[in-house]
């Protein structure tokens, strides 16, 4: 695998479920070192667009470009770069942590599958039940295995759709560090999340989504859910129809 | 090449560890087939003289709706935490995926039939077993037809709100020929004299099929789940 990528471009990309629009004409540019905040509403179209991002979902319109190439003229190279913690987990509830995590690092042809593993589990806090049941999890347990088998193969571009969902203070916090690490390592993490006061210190810049439609959070004096919420405020009033 | 089959093995191992640990699919792919041909049998069974006749009908129509079930059962399981998702983001060939996702139902299927097979020649008093590698190898041919479609269509519907009404209603239409062709072999087999040429002939064309059904799964699985 000899694909990398340090730019991730988002050219006018639209998306529609039937008649219903769920992106429309979203333009971004992010950098390989970036932590870049998707924030919004519920409904605003933010999973949809890590959907297109994962190449799970084509977009209707536009084209997503990885370092100038689009993901049908880089293939299945391009998926070992990409790493994915959605809302539903994907874990299969009757493996063991670990076999999780082996199975995972095998579909991914990864080397030194064992010291991986045990890596992977000692960053998830769960060294000590590598051999328990995932069935036998809490929700922040899961979502811990979850992001480490996210990153078992060190990708390039990271989405995280809620990361923060489940975890305790303390876990939260862990995510953090974790996030900064990444940022570090040269990881582009691009985070959905209503979590504001959590990820607050951890963006480089956010952005929001809208009834599927994009713009830049104003750099504005204040914490970021005053900046979110002073967006949202002046995106509802221009799209009032004019007296 | 390699990569191919060792993408569709690890995947095929996932699957019978679950399977091994909950017995879930194959216990009820189990209990609905012998509930079958019970059922049948007690209706086509009378004063101890079973229709032999029959016995190809019914074994054929225990695998196919066994084997409807167990797909829906087994993609319902990848559906439960999104895990199809991950796999399809894996860099793997998809159709590799697909190859394991078919490997593990034939292998719960074979295992379902193993034990329906001698049922329904004890029920029916059916000389099933006289011919046993005709018999295995019609079993196989057919069973491989079935779940190729069957393994496509479930996938395909994995995120369909209604797949357990749509499955049956895209996937018996399409596998009707392989059970006709199933059916059709066995009853060469179950002759006074046995059929052997006949029953090769339907062997050969069940083969023909499966190579279709299989070959254009593989080259549709990528674009028909990329939504």
């Amino acid at each position: 695998m000899s694909f990398d990528f340090d730019q991730l471009d988002l050219v006018d990309i639209s998306r529609f479920f039937g008649r219903r629009r769920a992106l429309s004409h979203v333009s971004l540019t992010c950098r390989a070192g970036e932590i870049v905040g998707l924030l919004g509403p519920n409904g605003a179209g933010k999973s949809t667009l890590l959907s297109i991002l994962s190449t799970l979902l084509a977009p209707s319109a536009g084209e997503v470009r990885y370092g100038g190439r689009t993901a049908r003229e880089i293939g299945a190279e391009l998926r070992s770069r990409l790493g994915l913690l959605a809302h539903d987990l994907h874990l299969y509830p009757e493996l063991t942590a670990e076999e999780n995590l082996t199975f995972f690092s095998e579909l991914y042809r990864l080397n030194n599958v064992r010291a991986r593993t045990a890596a992977a589990l000692s960053h998830a806090g769960l060294a000590d039940r590598a051999q328990d049941f995932v069935s036998g999890f809490s929700r922040g347990m899961r979502q811990r295995l979850a992001l480490e088998r996210a990153l078992l193969h060190e990708p390039r571009l990271l989405l995280l759709d809620e990361p923060f969902t489940g975890l305790d203070d303390a876990s939260g916090r862990a995510l953090i560090v974790r996030l900064k690490e990444l940022k570090r390592g040269g990881c582009l993490v691009l985070l959905a999340t209503h979590d504001l006061d959590l990820a607050e210190g951890v963006l480089d810049r956010a952005v929001v989504l809208r009834d599927g439609r994009l713009v830049a959070l104003q750099d504005r004096v204040g914490t970021l859910r005053d900046r979110y919420r002073a967006q949202l405020h002046h995106q509802a009033q221009s799209l009032q129809p004019k007296a | 090449m390699r990569q191919f089959f060792h993408v569709a093995w690890i995947i095929v191992k996932k699957d019978l560890t679950i399977e091994v640990r909950s017995r879930e699919i194959l216990y009820t792919t189990l209990f609905f087939a012998v509930s079958c041909v019970l059922v049948f049998a007690v209706a086509f069974v009378r004063e101890g003289r079973a229709l032999t006749e029959a016995a190809a009908g019914i074994l054929w129509i225990a695998v196919a709706f066994a084997g409807t079930l167990a797909l829906g059962r087994t993609f319902e399981r990848e559906r439960h935490t999104e895990t199809l998702r991950a796999l399809m983001m894996a860099p793997a060939d998809r159709p590799a995926i697909y190859l394991g996702k078919l490997l593990g139902m034939l292998a719960l299927l074979a295992a379902t039939e193993l034990i329906v097979v001698p049922l329904v020649a004890l029920l029916f008093q059916a000389p099933l077993l006289a011919r046993p590698v005709l018999m295995g190898l019609l079993m196989a041919a057919g069973t491989i037809g079935f779940c190729a479609v069957g393994t496509l269509f479930a996938a395909m519907l994995v995120r369909a709100r209604s797949r357990d009404v749509l499955l049956p209603i895209l996937l018996y239409p399409i596998t009707i020929p392989v059970i006709i062709g199933g059916v059709r072999g066995t009853l060469a087999l179950l002759q006074d004299v046995p059929d052997v040429a006949m029953t090769r002939f339907w062997i050969t064309l069940l083969v023909f099929f499966d190579v279709v059904f299989v070959t254009l799964s593989l080259w549709t699985f990528e674009p028909l789940m990329t939504e």
